[in-house]
């Protein structure tokens, strides 16, 4: 192909930057994708893979749930290896006062359509047997789900190539200019438009975007098929999720279509290194513990960490980024990256078409005066 | 789950030869010394069941010294992270050790390399080494057909021991071919004690059929091996067996390192001429420096042993000999190096990754090592890669990538407990 | 001499001393699938020194565990995972 000819060069190939050059692809867009390292090796491979509805915000729920009910839809055509599985969601009230706010989101969720099912402590033991006692109870969302995002990028990016798509990889580029993009080898690009997808390190393509690294480790073990049978998040995850300046952990196990479990959170800001803290281990897995006492006896064969792409008001940069004509944003998903692909993809598309989006699109425009993130 | 915590001077991970010799020569300059094993018994795999009373003098030699030495054998205990710089945590029987260190030396030994090829994952198909240490621990080999291929003096080795536990051992095949054995033979020649025990070797293998240039094709089976099918350059042949025992060469144990930060190179821990990793404080000896055999493994240990413990002239006596068996080390990868024919074997059907269950098809379409896990969980089971490792590095020359705690599965709570500071 | 009990093997006695390990009790006992890989393929010890994890049974109700590691005690009960 020419150089220039085309209409979209799409930084990145993690699970957004995938999914973006599918949609755009899809429109007849004549696209490119440059990937330094290789699909889905960011904060898409490092993650835990949920498709979950989130009520951070009323922004951050609008995205997700319009999100999962387009992986809904794209459930039969999944290939195997995205090993989707559709678990459902617990969230975990520890006690009384948590129950109360198990009946909040309830409504919340329910007045919205996404239907949520409450767990008094009985029926929280019969759906979830190894968890400890004395919990309060809980809220089943059944449609959330999990998958195992390497694959489902590679399939995004498989079906953008079979639109016409090219994939450039491993190819790094340094610089975004207004003709294109600009490669360490000297080599530009020309494009029309450019996405910056590039999660963690799209603040060095575009100074000035408000996007930190976040980091988190995870825990994999053998398989133990049954274990747990739903996604489990503590109800004090947002807690964790909001504290900006310290590290947080909470409880989170998700099991996997293999049997295994794999076993999170924790959040730190202003690590720059990869390396596993004991400490935050200790910590991570004793949380998980507390609510799952059997957990200690499973055998774990791995820990590794990662980094997520935080944004100040916990949502992503998806549009234009003012000031520079050519140059759109899909970044900062945070841990919601995942679940959001389809969403930031569609609502791309639409900014680069000029389209009206199914959800308004305003808090998530990278032009957008943050708002009190308790919405 | 009981905690505990130990500190010494010198602390040598693991209990084969080069960390017997290293706990002992540190131990005998005075210092405080720790000798951790996963195995109950120090030994080692080439040492493995052998006693103070062996009729093996160097084991029998080098087990009473250790017995006799002030250095706490911790076996079994598998060490498994490094939470700080100066200490280890290691599983128990009882719980997670804790084990602090001022000096460590890491003498944490070989594996066999394994190579796919169709039959591989079938059961009765073992290590050479694998086979061995199995018969060392009670299991019956009598009266068994047995077939050794691959490549390496294990094969040899191996073959000798199992037909004195009454193997019918019925053919070894080495895939390296006869010019090559010969010039390794004639190095040898200069070696006395080399040529001695390989002349011991060959009485005790006699009426073996022992084929060069030969290597495994394929193994064949209905729920276990029944027969193999070897090849040379000039014919194709099955042959009928109860065990297919094969080694391709040895591969060196660097996780521990790896994960402490040693810098390797080609894949082996390097070190200075006392045995001293990149990282400061941190010695390795034996097979992970480079696949010598036993005499080197047991100077280096003894370089390592005296040097971190302070004392570097008794360590510099060790010199001549770490030269001299370098030499041989070189000559032992030359003449052992892997033939291209062995590339082939697998089919697109044939499974690399054991535990996972990756097949060669699927790996061939991935750009790297990375790409591979992420995409086909190769070398994401319990292994941690150690097995399919070593295979898609001569397959695909992918290199595998820095490890991470826990550097062997362990349960939840023993990861959880890798930090509890005082 | 090691002292000598039985350990049950899929719910069959074997003889069996100290040094032994679950992994030659398992053999000795006739039995050559330890278990069944991800995709169901029968499996036998590998490496023989805890590296390969193909050797894993349930040793007293723990699953995933290395027989080849593990050695015998009284009334040590050994599952293979077939």
């Amino acid at each position: 192909m020419r150089a220039g000819a085309y209409d979209v060069v799409i930084v990145g190939a993690g699970i957004v930057g995938a999914a973006c050059a599918w949609a755009c692809a899809s429109e007849g867009l004549r696209v490119a994708v440059i990937e330094a390292d290789i699909i889905g090796g960011g904060a898409t491979g490092a993650g835990m893979g949920h498709l979950v509805v989130m009520d951070d915000s009323k922004a951050q729920f609008a995205l997700t749930r319009y999100s999962r009910s387009l992986w809904q839809q794209l459930v039969t055509e999944l290939p195997g290896d995205v090993e989707y599985e559709s678990c459902g969601t617990i969230w975990v009230a520890a006690d009384q006062e948590e129950m109360e706010a198990v009946r909040q989101k309830k409504e919340f969720y329910e007045t919205r359509g996404v239907p949520a099912e409450m767990l008094d402590a009985k029926a929280l033991r019969m759906a979830e047997p190894n968890l400890r006692e004395g919990l309060a109870g809980g809220l089943r969302v059944p449609g959330d789900a999990v998958i195992y995002a390497p694959c489902a990028a590679r399939f995004f990016i498989e079906r953008a190539q079979s639109r016409g798509a090219e994939l450039y990889l491993p190819r790094v580029v340094t610089g975004i200019t207004a003709e294109g993009v600009r490669l360490n080898d000297g080599t530009v690009i020309a494009a029309h438009r450019v996405v910056n997808a590039a999660g963690t390190w799209s603040p060095m393509l575009t100074p000035g975007i408000e996007v930190k690294k976040r980091k988190g480790h995870l825990v994999i073990t053998e398989r133990y098929a049954g274990f747990v049978k739903h996604q489990l998040v503590e109800l004090g995850y947002l807690k964790s999720a909001h504290s900006m300046t310290t590290e947080s952990v909470a409880f989170n196990v998700q099991p996997r279509r293999t049997g295994q479990m794999l076993i999170g959170s924790s959040r730190q800001f202003d690590m720059e290194g990869k390396g596993v803290d004991a400490n935050i281990l200790r910590r991570m897995l004793g949380r998980a513990a507390e609510f799952l006492p059997g957990v200690n006896r499973l055998s774990a064969i791995r820990s590794w960490t990662g980094f997520r792409a935080a944004t100040p008001d916990k949502l992503p940069l998806i549009g234009p980024w003012p000031g520079h004509e050519n140059l759109f944003l899909a970044t900062g998903h945070e841990g919601l990256g995942i679940t959001t692909s389809l969403g930031t993809a569609k609502l791309l598309v639409d900014q680069l078409l000029r389209r009206t989006s199914e959800i308004p699109i305003a808090p998530y425009l990278p032009s957008r005066v943050p708002e009190s993130v308790h919405a | 789950m009981n905690n505990s915590r130990r500190s010494f001077d010198v602390l040598v991970v693991g209990a084969g030869p080069a960390g017997i010799a290293a706990a002992c020569c540190a131990a005998q300059a005075g210092v405080r010394v720790g000798i951790v094993d996963n195995n109950a018994r120090p030994g080692g795999q080439i040492w493995r069941g052998e006693t103070q009373d062996s009729n093996v003098a160097d084991a029998a030699d080098w087990l009473r010294k250790l017995a006799s030495s002030r250095a706490e054998i911790l076996a079994p205990m598998e060490v498994f992270a490094q939470p700080e710089a100066g200490r280890l945590t290691a599983t128990s029987s009882d719980g997670v050790c804790e084990l602090g260190y001022k000096k460590l030396i890491l003498c944490t030994g070989a594996r066999e390399r394994f190579l796919p090829f169709p039959g591989w994952t079938l059961p009765n198909v073992m290590g050479a080494g694998g086979l061995q240490a199995v018969v060392k621990s009670g299991m019956d080999i009598a009266g068994k057909k047995v077939i050794l291929a691959g490549s390496g003096p294990l094969l040899l080795a191996v073959g000798a021991h199992l037909r004195a536990h009454g193997a019918d051992v019925r053919t070894i095949a080495e895939q390296a071919p006869w010019s090559r054995l010969i010039r390794f033979g004639m190095a040898l020649a200069s070696r006395g004690r080399k040529i001695s025990q390989a002349l011991q070797l060959k009485k005790r293998l006699s009426r073996i059929a022992f084929r060069a240039g030969c290597w495994v094709v394929a193994a064949e089976g209905d729920g276990k091996v029944e027969s193999v099918t070897l090849r040379t350059v000039h014919k194709t042949w099955r042959e009928p067996c109860d065990y297919l025992a094969c080694g391709f060469h040895l591969v060196p144990n660097t996780e521990l390192a790896s994960l402490l930060g040693c810098e390797l190179r080609g894949g082996f821990v390097r070190t200075d001429e006392f045995q001293q990793s990149s990282v400061s404080g941190i010695y390795c000896a034996g097979e992970p420096t480079g696949i010598g055999g036993l005499e080197l493994s047991i100077a280096e240990g003894q370089i390592a042993g005296f040097a971190a413990a302070g004392q570097r002239e008794r360590a510099q006596e060790y010199f001549g000999e770490q030269k001299s068996q370098r030499r041989f080390s070189m000559a032992l990868e030359r003449a052992f190096m892997l033939r291209d024919e062995l590339r082939p074997l697998a089919s697109a059907e044939t499974i690399v990754c054991r535990c996972e269950d990756v097949k060669f098809g699927r790996l061939r379409e991935q750009s790297s090592w990375r790409a591979a896990k992420l995409q086909t969980r190769c070398g994401m089971g319990p292994c941690q890669g150690r097995i399919c490792g070593p295979a898609v590095e001569f397959l695909f020359g992918w290199k595998a990538e820095s490890a991470r705690p826990p550097i062997f599965p362990v349960a939840v709570e023993s990861l959880a407990a890798t930090a509890c500071a005082e | 001499m090691p002292k000598a009990f039985s350990v049950t093997v899929n719910g069959a006695q074997v003889d069996a001393t100290e040094d032994m390990t679950a992994l030659a009790a398992i053999l000795l006992s006739g039995t050559t699938t330890l278990r069944r890989s991800v995709s169901g393929e029968q499996r036998g010890a590998l490496c023989g020194m805890g590296v390969c994890f193909e050797c894993r049974v349930t040793i007293n109700g723990e699953h995933h565990c290395r027989s080849c590691q593990i050695r015998c005690a009284q009334e040590m009960d050994i599952r293979t995972d077939e």
